[in-house]
This record gives structure tokens, sequence and C-alpha cells, in this order.
């Protein structure tokens, strides 16, 4: 492990203060949201972009390679456990802050015109930048301890923000959903967390890694750890089998669902593993799960996408499955690929959802896309970019999510066929699956009311000018990963390399790709997408297909619909027992055990008291009498009975 | 060790003290005059601390002495309270009557 010794100083304020922009903009606008008006959403973006360019600074700064820890306090010590305050500087984090910070920010000037009319403006703020300050945690701790405040953090802010709208009962249990699932994953967290103390003494990254490392590959010790750090992951990326509250969580406002629920916090499992990477190298039998669990969820959610009517639940399936092709490249060792992946899909998801919000905001809350259709003709910017942010996730280059997504799929072609067959099928469906959701959207005549025809409009600058920058991202963040048939500088890798370096020497090396190989895949993947976008327009657009009604939907395409009916299952398989046992608790424990218990005290205390009341005459010449006696009777016991 | 206390012999102390002591209890429980009944209750008190007085003095410990003070200030206290309720009572049933005075139950 390279670590560069440089001086604190200069990296010691931008770094404290990544975090305490977001926080300090969260007291502001929880303390005072209510004075400030609308000028909250303009503080809290504000520090935002304060928080951008102190991230840039380090980007800047850091020489590469290099890697820095900068202790705040020494928390506490415990034994020979000792946890420090600390954050750790180094390529991962910086790219993780810059997104969360540079994203966020946009996310932030977005929600200022979206959110303009909502009774909860400076209560949104609030929580947005709370959320932030969280995530910041998360990427920056330099142990898992601190991560997992993070962690722990944006699961409030997640269930916080999908429950915005607290007087909707369904988002209310959105929220809730959200918020179980994730604690059940979070119990595996912290499993894995205290076998890291039982067996390293120590939560700090290097330390365990070290640790680790003495451990060798393949021990049962590290298996059981990585594994039960993916049950934690599994939870808050949305895979399978915990992935159902990502879909519900598209309850929360628009801007929630870019933010949280596509580019930053469901990347806080990749982000974990990247992380923890020596850890996961060290166990192979772990990343064959990883790389199952990634590969099945991303097809899983593909096939779901394809038969969905909302625009939300269609990029929330997308964001689902997205997550699982990172997983698998995880799952293949290839720990830049993953990466690389979240920071493009960070981008152009990020557009897509934001795309979504204003063509919401534009039909004035409709969602579902029957009722849209022709929207191209009036809101020409957000098709525009929205276009851009479909593109780029259908892997057409040049577009960012092509050369993303053309890596892991390389990689898997030579780690096994058979997952590479799937993933480029899971790709397709992709493609399929978004321009259904264009075509559908933007193209073709309006099938809604007239009413809302006329209601129709292109969103303001706020919202707007977010929209292009992202577009400009997703056109260019590609570049900084070639593939070496193009180049043979890959930007992103060569800034990460010290950060897997160690996982590289452990893992055997995947020989290079021959280039005509290298070139038939991308042209194989190419074609795939673009034959699912000729399909897409043949159905949507040339024959004017429209989903039909809920009720009109038949055989295989409903279970599809439905979801594979999992909720209904889990419901059936986890949720009644526990309401049975639940009942039955109620019935036995609390009514007949404890209730009865404590009703028999109740009626005895009354029954002595109703007894000894009688002595109570309230002649006053009988307390006088009994006080006397009583003296005696005290004096009688002292003198004869105690000596 | 000459003083006025050790004049009289510490049996008599006792027996006046028993003797008074008795007198007030007597008079509390025989008597139905609430203010008669509180000037027993005064003398019962003032019954200890003669006893206590002469006890610290044939002890040669002041401090005896020094807390019947004590007592003596927080009896006057106290017989202001009594006092002060007996003139509440009596606004409110015209006489002092114990037996009359029935209402203090649930």
């Amino acid at each position: 492990m390279t670590q560069t010794i440089i001086q604190t100083s200069n990296l010691y304020l931008p770094t404290i203060l990544i975090p305490l922009l977001p926080l300090l903009g969260f007291f502001i606008n929880a303390l005072f949201g209510k004075k400030l008006g609308h000028a909250s959403g303009w503080i809290a973006t504000a520090v935002l972009f304060g928080a951008f360019a102190c991230s840039l600074f380090l980007f800047l700064n850091l020489p590469t390679g290099g890697s820095e820890t900068i202790t705040i306090s020494n928390w506490f010590y415990f034994k020979n456990i000792f946890i420090p305050f600390a954050f750790l500087i180094d390529p991962l984090s910086i790219t993780m802050l810059l997104v969360i910070t540079g994203i966020g920010s946009l996310i932030h000037l977005y929600s200022i015109g979206y959110m303009h009319h909502d009774e909860g403006f400076s209560r949104f703020f609030s929580y947005l930048n709370l959320f932030i300050f969280f995530m910041l945690l998360l990427v920056m701790g330099n142990n898992y301890l601190i991560m997992f405040i993070g962690w722990e953090g944006v699961g409030l802010c997640s269930y916080l923000l999908i429950g915005f709208w607290f007087k909707n009962q369904a988002f209310n249990d959105a929220a809730k959903k959200a918020f179980i699932m994730n604690r059940i994953g979070d119990l595996g967290f912290i499993i894995g967390m205290f076998m890291m103390l039982f067996y390293f003494n120590s939560l700090n990254f290097d330390v365990v890694t070290i640790g680790a490392l003495k451990l060798g590959m393949g021990n049962m010790t590290i298996i059981y750890i990585t594994l039960f750090l993916f049950v934690g992951v599994m939870g808050k990326s949305a895979q399978l089998p915990l992935y159902t509250w990502l879909p519900d969580a598209m309850a929360g406002p628009t801007p929630v669902s870019a933010l949280i629920h596509a580019a930053t916090m469901v990347t806080a499992g990749i982000y974990m593993i990247a992380r923890s990477n020596v850890l996961f190298s060290l166990a192979p039998h772990t990343l064959d799960v990883i790389l199952i669990v990634g590969t099945a969820t991303s097809l899983f959610a593909a096939v779901i996408g394809l038969k969905q009517n909302d625009i939300k639940k269609v990029l929330a399936y997308s964001t689902v499955s997205q997550l699982g092709l990172m997983f698998a490249a995880l799952g293949m060792g290839a720990y830049e690929s993953g990466m690389f992946h979240v920071v493009t899909h960070a981008f152009f998801k990020a557009l897509l959802f934001l795309g979504a919000g204003s063509v919401i905001h534009a039909m004035g809350g409709e969602q579902d896309m029957r009722n849209m259709g022709g929207l191209g003709k009036f809101i020409k910017i957000t098709f525009a970019t929205f276009l851009i942010g479909t593109v780029a996730i259908s892997g057409i280059p040049p577009f960012a999510g092509f050369f993303s997504k053309d890596e892991i799929l390389a990689t898997a072609f030579e780690h096994n066929k058979v997952i590479w067959g799937l993933l480029s099928f899971s790709s397709m469906l992709t493609a399929f699956y978004m321009f259904r959701l264009v075509y559908l959207t933007f193209s073709s005549s309006f099938r809604g009311t007239d009413e809302v025809k006329h209601h129709i409009h292109e969103s303001p600058a706020t919202m707007t000018m977010p929209l292009i920058i992202l577009a400009a991202c997703a056109i260019i963040a590609g570049f900084i990963g070639l593939p070496t048939i193009i180049s043979h500088t890959h930007l992103f890798k060569n800034y990460l390399a010290s950060v897997f370096a160690q996982s590289k020497l452990i893992m055997p090396a995947g020989h290079e790709m021959s280039h005509s190989m290298e070139w038939i895949l991308v042209g194989t993947a190419v074609t795939l997408a673009l034959v699912s976008i000729a399909f897409a327009y043949q159905k949507y657009v040339m024959q004017k297909h429209v989903p039909a009604a809920d009720e009109n939907v038949k055989g295989i395409s409903k279970v599809v619909a439905n979801k594979f009916y999992v909720d209904e299952i889990y419901n059936t398989v986890f949720v009644k027992p526990i309401m049975l046992l639940s009942d039955l608790f109620l019935v036995v424990v609390d009514k007949l055990i404890v209730d009865l218990l404590v009703h028999a005290i109740a009626f005895i205390t009354n029954q002595i008291g109703r007894a000894l009341r009688l002595l109570q005459t309230g002649h006053v010449g009988f307390y006088m009498f009994a006080m006397v006696i009583s003296m005696i009777i005290l004096l009688a016991v002292q003198i004869f009975v105690v000596i | 060790m000459e003083n006025t206390i050790q004049a009289v012999p510490q049996n008599w102390y006792l027996l006046l003290s028993t003797f008074m002591f008795c007198i007030g209890v007597m008079g509390v429980l025989l008597r139905r005059n609430a203010i008669i009944i509180l000037m027993c209750i005064e003398l019962m008190l003032n019954a200890v601390n003669l006893l206590l007085v002469s006890f610290s003095s044939y002890a040669g410990n002041a401090e005896g002495q020094v807390f019947v003070f004590f007592i003596m200030v927080v009896a006057a206290a106290e017989v202001a309270v009594g006092l002060a309720l007996l003139v509440s009572i009596y606004r409110n049933i015209a006489s002092t009557d114990i037996d009359i005075l029935s209402k203090m139950k649930w």
C-alpha cells in the first residue's frame, strides 16, 4: 500500500469543510427555513456548490496515487480497540465526492424549480442537505464505523424523503418499507463489523486489509465477513432479494429519486465493496455470489421494466438493473469497471430522472405514460436532454454508458461466456424499455385530456440548466475511460490504480484480449442495442402501440406487469406469518399473561384499600387515640422486642 | 460543676417530665376542645425538651441544650400553623369541638 506522506495543512481545511458545509446548510434550513422562504433553496444549493469546490480542490491537490488520512479526533478507545474519527482522502473517495457534490448541487438547483410550489419547500432542502452530509461521511470515513454512521444516516434521510408527502398513506408505507428492508441489510453490515472487530481488533480500512492479508486467500473468516457485508450491500443497493423497496421509493419527489435512488445512495454498496476490495478479492466464493446476484438482479429487473407504465417505475427498475450490472463487474473483480459505471450511471440516470421530473412537472403530476405521448413538440429541451440520457444508458457510442458498459461486458466475456450472454441480453432489454419509454412519452400524438394538454409547458431555467449540464456530462463522461482498442491510457483506471493495486496482486490478471475480439464484442453490443431500439421504434412509433389498461393485461405479460408478484410472495411468506405471530403474542402473552398480572396487582391493591379505608372514620379523637396507641406499641417494641 | 440544673437530682427531672408527658397524653385523649389539645401537645413537647436539657447538663455536653433552642424555634412556627388551622376550622364550623369535625376522611 503506497502511503504518501504529505503535508496535512493544505488539505485539512477543505476536507473538513466538505461535510461541514451541508451540515451547516441543514441547520440553517431546519431552524430558520420558515422565515427564509424560498431563499432556503438557494442557501442549500450554495453550500453544495461550496462542497463541490472543496472536492475539486482535493482532486487537484492530491498527488496521483497518494492517499491521506485526516484525523479530526481520537474518537474512542476500548481495551485494544481504537476508533479514530478520521477521513480518508484517496482517489476512490475523491471520485465519490465529486459525483455526490457535483450531481448533488445540480439536483439541488433543479429542486428549486421543481419544489417551488410545495409548502414543505425549506423542509425539503434541509433533508436534502442532511442527506448529502451523511453521504459524504459514508464515503470519507477511514473506518467502517464512520461509514456505518453515514450508511444509517442516508437510510434515515431516504425514509424522510420518500415519505416527504406524508399526508398520503401509501407514500408513508413506501417509506417504511424502504427503512425496514434496509434494516435487514444493515444487520448483516453490523455482524460483519463485529466479526472484523473480533478478528482484527480494528475497523480501520488499512488495518483490516493488513489483517485479512495475513489470514490469506480463501480463509473462511474472510468469506463470512464479506458475505455479511454483502447482505448489508444487498439492502442498500437494492439487489435480489432485497430490491423491492427501490421501485416503491419512487413515492418521493422526483429530485429525491434522482439524487438518492439513482445517483448516490444506492451506489454506496458498490463503494463499500470497492473500498474493501482486498477483503473481497481474498474471498473468491463471495465474489461468485456477488456475480450471480448481480447478474440475476440485472436480468430480473430489466424484464420487469419492460411492462411498467409509470415513467418513474421504469427508471427505478432500470436503476436496479444497472446496479446489478455494476455488482456483476465487482463480482468479476473488475472494481474499476464497476466504479466507472457508477460514475457514468450517476450522470445519465440523474439526467433521466430529472428529465422525467420535468415531464411530470409539465403534465401537472401525471406519471402514467399511457396518458402522455407527443410531448416532444411541447417541451423541446427536456426531450433533447432525455433522449441523450436514453442513448447513453442504451450503450450507443460515443455516449457515456457505452464505454462503461462495454468494459463490463468485455470483462464478462473473458470471465464466463454465460454471464456475458445474460448481461448482454439484459443490456438489450434496457435499450428496448428505455426507448419504449421515450417513444411512449415524446412521440406520436397526445393521449391525455385537453385540460392537461393546455397546461403543458417547458420547465423554468433552474430545472433546464441542470438537465443541459448533465446531458453534456452524459455525452463526454465516457471519455475518461476509453477502451484499449481506441486509446491505451484509461484515465479513470489509472486514477484509481493505487486503490486496487493490492487486489490486482492477489487476483490472477486476465490476459489481454485481442483487439479483433474486442471489436467484435463492441460490434455485437451496439448491434443488439440498435436492434432493440429498432424493434421499439417499429412497435411504438410505426404501429402506435399503446400498453393496454391494467385489467386487460393477460397471461405472462400480466405476471411481468405485476413484478412477478414478488411483493405478494414476500407478503405471504414473511409479512403475514409475522402478523399472525404478533396476533398470537397479543392474545397469549399480552392479554393472558401480562394483562392478567397487571390487573391482578391492581385488583388486590384496590381491595386492600377498600378494607383499610374503613379505619379512616373522620373522627379526630379516634385519630389521636390511634396515634397514642401506636406510639405506645412502638415504644413497647423498642424496649421489649428489639433489645 | 455547680449550676442551677444540677441543683436538682436527675430522678426528679425524670419524674416531672413523665408527669408532664402523661398530662399531655391524657389531655389529648380526653379533651374535645381543639385548643386544649394543641396546648397538651405543646406540653408533651416541652416535657421532652426538659428531659433533653437535664440529660445534656448531667452528661456535660452542651449539644442537647443547643438542640432544644432549635426545637423551641420550630415549635413556635408549628404553633403558628396549628393556630391558623384552628382559626380556619372555627370559621368553617363555628366551633372547636373535634367531635363535630368529622369530615377528615375519604
